[in-house]
């Protein structure tokens, strides 16, 4: 069996499943709402694995399911070494998400990296601690400020309601996911302009690390059906 | 084959510790989990990319030691007399970038001198003891961060600038862009964010227009940064000649002596650089003593400002291709932060015996 894995809730799995129905495959979940198990029709051996968007990247990783959909923020934050693991055969179009950078509206000095890191000094000099940044992406905001030259800060993790950090007092800044930036907007919160780290959308992965023998039919009835040139380069 | 080799670097690694004790060292030990708080205060959050990070419920985050420059410091701030030499003789642990073949665990076996005599003097022991232990067919390099530390500080710009431009100095692509800003007469920055229209009532006015205050950062250190971006605007830039010699210094790759000729030339428009350059020539006379060919030697302006150590002085290493074998440099400036009001000039290095059986003949 070829195993696709779609996200197992909300808003992103809503979306996945119309945009295959479009391409005339039916994911539907069996048993109760609450089951997560699923099949398809449209093509044959084929089966559906519902999952934690933050869970397939790692189940592609190890090879567990053959495709996978979800963002390209987890991929990037989860798997260091995609390259070589993972393979994006589709953008979908949906789920448009940027990781940025986030201040107080209130820091009417600060509207850029540069800012902000000019700012760190100032904190760290002022409070004795480093600026503090909430984000659950840790290593792609290291590897954001790292490439910029942004010192003296350190990331707090957030995994959750990360835009209440800041008046909360437990961070002065945040790292997250924003679609529309009516979060950001309700928690009194700016972005900086050239703090975008990363542009997310729903893609369809496949695993190079899955065994994909003897699945040749299957491949190639997806393949036509999908209009995927190959899976697997 | 695993064990062989791992008994291989460890006998190499005896081999150079004994040498170490033979050249006047004290061997130490040092412990393998450090304070996460301290290595995260002095090198910023990249250390977590670098080092392995474990917990404890009671001592808070440790770190695995990624060098032991940090415990060899501590301990001889609080414990060591003067002057001392150290030998020690163990694992680091390094986490490496996603796909690298790079080791995450190997053996350093180290030699620090902290000795506030004659630095020029221990610059050139430290190197040619390495120098003298390490098989001749390596790649040299070396450097001298302090040069280019007090071209930065004898800049005819403000202290603010020049804070700004130290802060970065081992950030050379941050650093670079500082100083493209600087050497500008309007710079964009400043402009934006300086609110030079608004009186203090305006400025009040814009806070409260951006809506709820919220956070740590308070009122008063917006307003005291947009202070200093309004006196930041009214500097002149740095001039084309200064700019031209930090630029200088960061491209320029010789042999040591003949760096020393480009050096005067840069004196004559940034004086403050008179007491890196004798320094520089005192290192060449201790090296010459020493039997090390200056004429010979490579010297690069922007060696030593990528490495973890943050040195500020003297930096060398010896290589085998891209193979890393020994490294070192002088950091008297981390010696000060450790040790909280107190300091000693302090420079020393580290040979990678595994490196050491890979690459020489030696095994």
């Amino acid at each position: 069996m070829l195993k696709l894995g779609v996200p197992s809730k909300g808003r992103l799995q809503k979306d996945t499943i119309s945009w295959f129905e479009k391409r005339g495959l039916l994911l539907k979940r069996t048993g109760s709402e609450r089951e997560y198990t699923g099949s398809i029709s449209g093509v044959s051996g084929i089966e559906l694995v519902l999952l934690s968007a933050g869970e397939i990247p790692k189940e592609l990783a190890k090879g567990r399911i053959h495709l996978g959909v979800t963002g390209t923020d987890l991929i990037y934050e989860k798997l260091p070494l995609h390259q070589t693991q993972i393979h994006i055969v589709e953008e979908m179009g949906f789920g448009f998400a940027d990781l940025i950078i986030a201040v107080p509206n209130v820091w009417i000095d600060v509207n850029s990296l540069h800012d902000l890191d000019a700012v760190a000094a100032q904190f760290r000099h002022e409070h004795g601690f480093r600026l503090r940044i909430a984000t659950k992406y840790h290593n792609l905001v290291r590897k954001g400020l790292r490439n910029f030259g942004v010192a003296d800060y350190q990331l707090v993790d957030s995994q959750g309601a990360t835009e209440g950090t800041v008046a909360n007092l437990t961070a002065e800044a945040i790292a997250d996911i924003t679609s529309s930036g009516a979060t950001l907007k309700a928690n009194h919160l700016k972005m900086l302009s050239d703090g975008i780290l990363l542009k997310s959308q729903a893609s369809v992965f496949a695993s190079k690390n899955a065994d994909w023998s003897g699945l040749d039919s299957q491949k190639n009835d997806l393949c036509k059906k999908m209009g995927w040139k190959d899976l697997i380069l | 084959m695993q064990n062989e080799r791992r008994a291989a670097i460890r006998s190499e690694a005896k081999r150079i510790e004994k040498y170490f004790i033979d050249s006047g060292a004290l061997l130490i030990e040092a412990d393998s989990l450090l304070s996460a708080e301290t290595l995260l205060d002095l090198y910023g959050e990249d250390i977590r990319s670098r080092a392995y990070v474990t917990n404890d419920p009671v001592m808070g985050e440790r770190m695995m030691r990624p060098d032991f420059t940090v415990p060899i410091v501590e301990r001889h701030m609080s414990e060591g007399a003067e002057p001392a030499r150290y030998t020690y003789n163990g694992p680091v642990w390094r986490m490496q970038d996603a796909g690298s073949k790079r080791e995450t665990e190997f053996i350093q076996v180290g030699f620090e001198v902290f000795d506030r005599s004659n630095p020029a003097k221990s610059d050139a022991e430290v190197f040619s003891i390495f120098n003298d232990i390490l098989p001749n067919n390596l790649q040299t390099s070396t450097g001298d961060v302090g040069l280019l530390l007090t071209a930065v500080i004898g800049l005819k710009t403000t202290d603010l600038r020049k804070a700004a431009l130290m802060r970065h100095l081992w950030r050379p692509k941050r650093f670079q862009s500082l100083m493209e800003l600087f050497s500008k007469i309007n710079n964009e920055n400043n402009k934006k964010n300086s609110y030079s229209k608004h009186s203090d009532k305006g400025l009040q006015k814009a806070i409260k227009d951006a809506g709820k205050f919220i956070g740590l950062r308070s009122e008063n250190e917006i307003y005291s940064r947009i202070s200093a971006l309004r006196h930041d605007a009214k500097t002149s830039p740095i001039s084309i000649e200064e700019a031209s010699v930090v630029n200088k210094i960061l491209n320029l790759k010789a042999t040591a002596s003949e760096a020393l000729l480009v050096f005067e030339e840069f004196e004559k428009i940034i004086p403050n650089m008179a007491k890196a350059i004798s320094g520089f020539e005192a290192r060449l006379e201790a090296l010459n003593k020493r039997n090390v060919n200056v004429d010979k030697l490579p010297f690069e302006g922007s060696y030593g400002l990528t490495s973890m150590e943050y040195y500020d002085g003297f930096v060398f290493s010896f290589s085998d291709g891209d193979t890393i074998i020994a490294s070192g440099g002088r950091y008297d400036a981390l010696t000060a932060v450790l040790g909280a009001g107190r300091e000693i000039p302090a420079v020393g290095g580290v040979i990678r015996p595994d490196a050491f059986i890979r690459g020489g003949e030696k095994c």
